[in-house]
């Protein structure tokens, strides 16, 4: 159970405190309701380089880092396909310094062109590192467009290709600010040693002036129902081959949201999982297997990826997983093997609880789904699972019309 | 509201850690039981600490296989038995091995514990090294070899380690394809047995600590197994060759690049001083690598320096992966920060920056009782005091910047490096 107090500004901007008293540490964490769905499908990994961008100074600050590691602290982001993710943790005695740094971002920035040009040259190689010069690094870039046709999940974070990266503009940077970096359209959490009251009145004092701005209507197309199955195979210079496929799951603050992250706990998590005991260790088919969801706000993607042993044909490795997801369509789950995976989830909740840092962006993440109290209802929903419901989503979900697969073939 | 948005708020440096609030208590048999009450959630890490990682190895994979074993069937439990055993309790049970110690962990709310034990007490006293699991394990691992020699970063890493310590340090040992036909299973039991024993044993408990965690430990971890035979501690030879190497790796869009040298661990008395010299150069986001190489010059997405404290030995190095056609620009400009270490002082201002960060990273390092075993683990390797936190924060301030030109003249010139390119 997590506590906290909600506060909403007069510009909209969402403030939410939680205490704990056992840490020396305060985290800080921003999430702006932006991400890369948000971009245009020619100006894509925008969102991405744009939070690069808000490290390379604000109106009033010229330097957003070099102030925080005076203070001890210490800072960083992420972007994914749904919101972009600031945080800093720092020692708690420097608080304020956090509120100073964050709200003048909020504010306005400097909107340096050295940065611009410096940031999209690391952009291009964090491109190289974590997505091309990789193997098997590509994978996720040719999944996605095989999965959606017209929701924009088809293209990554990082964007569809370089050049779109090359030739983003100061005149958009500048747009996607005014658009999107509002304190309405913005959550901030404060976690930590703090006391409430206190942390309100100093936010009410650093961000409390920034105006709030109209944020662009979120009108993204639909993706219509696949209704035949897809693939795509290529040759890559990789020692083995690996299969990706995908199936349209629903979205996160859908009903049936538990009932499929515990069917895939129940065909991959732990290895008494059955598609490790079975394909991995008993029939030694892959040397790695995974089902898992893609976690994403709108419809997302249920995925089984794996790599394939040595010498093992990929109609044989195939046949062997739509097997496994036959036997959960048709078999009934054990009461057992249920409970199983509801422990585990019980776990992994109870877990992801232990650093402040994962706790304050867990609260920002579900107030960006509608309420941060939703985080203390998780463990009930999942407990309210049973198994006819999980069943009935493999029925759905894993048709022949439903599936995309990749085939990532080893030269 | 009038609010001054230009100027910086007030720094209030922390100048007083709280202490690493640890107990020990031994079992019946001797292993000492360390223990860190902490955390608002009731769920508890049990971590046995073996001395026995890479450097106790004669035969390469020894040691991390026979790590990996240890959960893959015992006396009266299949590895699925374990597994489910595990996976019904929602645990997790974590192997590990680095250059010094092997660990077996395991992650559980604390209601599950005690149903948990019997299968960990046979996992740490019981293995029995099954054929077909071996073999299974053997084959996966060796595919993931031969995945990861398809990663700059990969080869950078290993081939680096390799030329800091060479073929006779333990430490050098670097794994090739033919190792893994050469490792048997008798090597993995000779291994388990000569240094997986109560008396090279350590276990550290972490997060809310049940009242009766030593009566129940003793209930199920009291064998007493120690070695007969005296464990065989290789004898280090440290011996290497600076130089310049390059390795290829045609088609690479990046090429990834290891600069350092051999230097020694955390018990040194210039260890300090040198990690707030490593810290100026390369140990934070604003240091002067990445300050240079990537927010000035975008040749990167990221560069840094450490220095790894090892148990007999330590090294330092500069890590990176830039654009395959920056990679000669990059490697002038490391050159160039590593010379003004050595000729020009450092200014108060990135000192003092330097400082807090250090203190704040520490302060950061003791948040939920994960991290804080994390650290206690350290004392516990180099049998240091609780104090040292404190003391640590306290030499830093004191470092002053003629101290790390000296520091940098003494073990950072250019002629003492070796420099390794994996790229096109």
């Amino acid at each position: 159970m997590i506590g906290f107090e909600k506060f909403t500004l007069k510009n909209g901007l969402r403030l939410i405190v939680h205490q704990d008293r056992s840490t020396p540490i305060v985290a800080v964490n921003v999430i702006y309701d932006v991400g890369a769905k948000d971009e245009h499908p020619e100006k894509t990994g925008f969102a991405h380089l744009f939070e690069h961008l808000m490290f390379g100074g604000s109106i009033n600050i010229p330097k957003y880092d070099t102030p925080l590691q005076q203070v001890g602290g210490e800072n960083n982001a992420f972007t994914n396909n749904d919101y972009t993710n600031y945080y800093i943790t720092l020692p708690k005695q420097n608080l304020e310094t956090a509120f100073w740094l964050e709200s003048d971002r909020m504010l306005d920035l400097a909107f340096s062109p050295k940065s611009l040009d410096v940031q999209r040259n690391v952009v291009i190689e964090e491109f190289k590192q974590v997505f091309l010069n990789q193997p098997y690094g590509d994978a996720w870039l040719l999944l996605r467009p095989l999965v959606y046709k017209t929701h924009p999940y088809q293209w990554s974070t990082i964007g569809k290709e370089i050049s779109h990266i090359e030739n983003a503009s100061m005149d958009e940077v500048k747009d996607f600010y005014q658009k999107y970096y509002n304190p309405n359209n913005a959550i901030l959490v404060v976690a930590g040693d703090v006391d409430p009251a206190e942390v309100k009145e100093l936010v009410d004092k650093w961000f409390g002036d920034i105006p709030s701005k109209i944020i662009p209507e979120r009108n993204l197309p639909q993706e219509k129902k696949q209704t035949a199955n897809r693939t795509l195979s290529v040759k890559r210079n990789v020692p083995v081959t690996a299969i990706y496929k995908a199936f349209h799951m629903c979205s996160r603050t859908d009903k049936t949201y538990h009932a499929t992250d515990l069917l895939s706990d129940i065909l991959s998590n732990g290895e008494s999982s059955r598609l490790f005991s079975k394909l991995v260790k008993e029939q030694k088919l892959f040397s790695e297997l995974q089902a898992f969801i893609s976690g994403d706000i709108d419809e997302g993607m249920f995925i089984i990826s794996g790599k394939l042993m040595k010498d093992v044909e990929v109609e044989e490795a195939e046949k062997a997983i739509y097997l496994e997801l036959e036997r959960i369509k048709t078999e009934k789950i054990t009461p057992d093997e249920l409970q199983k995976v509801k422990n585990k989830i019980e776990s992994s909740l109870t877990f992801s609880e232990v650093s402040i840092l994962t706790k304050a962006m867990n609260l920002a993440y579900y107030e960006l789904l509608g309420d941060a109290h939703k985080i203390n209802e998780e463990v009930k929903h999942y407990e309210a699972v049973n198994a006819n419901e999980i069943q009935e989503i493999a029925q759905q979900l894993f048709s022949h019309e439903n599936e995309s697969t990749l085939y990532y073939l080893s030269e | 509201m009038g609010i001054n948005r230009n100027i910086q708020l007030k720094i209030k440096t922390i100048d007083k850690l709280n202490h690493l609030n640890s107990t020990v208590t031994r079992l019946d048999n001797g292993i000492p039981c360390y223990q860190i009450d902490a955390g608002t959630q009731d769920l508890i890490k049990l971590e046995f600490v073996f001395k026995a990682g890479l450097f106790y190895q004669s035969k390469k994979l020894t040691a991390s296989v026979t790590n990996k074993m240890l959960s893959l069937g015992t006396k009266s439990f299949s590895a699925f038995k374990i597994a489910e055993k595990v996976d019904v309790h929602g645990a997790y049970i974590d192997t590990s091995v680095d250059k010094d110690s092997a660990t077996v962990a395991i992650y559980c709310l604390n209601k599950h514990l005690t149903k948990l034990l019997p299968v960990l007490q046979e996992v740490i006293y019981e293995p029995v090294f099954p054929e077909k699991e071996f073999s299974i394990l053997l084959n996966k691992t060796k595919q993931e070899f031969y995945i990861n020699l398809e990663k700059v970063k990969f080869l950078a890493s290993v081939n680096f380690n390799h030329l800091i310590y060479g073929d006779r340090h333990p430490y050098g040992l670097m794994t090739e394809k033919e190792d893994f036909d050469k490792i048997q299973l008798s090597d993995l039991k000779k291994f388990y047995q000569e240094y997986y024993q109560s008396d090279n044993c350590k276990i550290i408990a972490s997060g809310k600590i049940p009242k009766n965690l030593i009566s129940i430990l003793n209930e199920y971890f009291n064998n007493n197994t120690n070695s007969k035979e005296p464990k065989t501690i290789p004898s280090p030879n440290e011996e290497y060759i600076p130089g310049k190497h390059k390795i290829e790796k045609p088609g690479s869009l990046q090429s990834a690049m290891r600069i350092g040298k051999p230097l020694f661990n955390r018990l040194h008395p210039d260890y300090k001083k040198f990690s707030v010299l490593n810290t100026v150069l390369g140990g934070y986001f604003g240091s002067r690598l990445m300050s240079n190489i990537r927010e000035e010059k975008g040749y990167t997405y990221g560069i840094g320096s450490s220095l790894l404290s090892l148990q007999h030995s330590g090294f330092f190095s500069i890590v990176t992966e830039v654009g395959a056609k920056y990679t000669d620009a990059a490697i002038e400009e490391i050159y160039k920060e590593l010379k003004k270490l050595r000729t020009e002082k450092i200014s108060e201002s990135e000192l003092k920056l330097v400082k807090n960060y250090m203190t704040g990273q520490i302060i950061r390092g003791l948040d939920g009782p994960f991290a804080l075993s994390e650290k206690l683990r350290m004392l516990i390797q180099y049998d240091l005091p609780k104090t040292y936190f404190q003391n640590f924060v306290e030499e830093i301030n004191h470092t002053n910047s003629q101290d790390l030109i000296d520091i940098a003249n003494q073990h950072l010139s250019p002629s003492s490096l070796i420099e390794l390119v994996v790229g096109s």
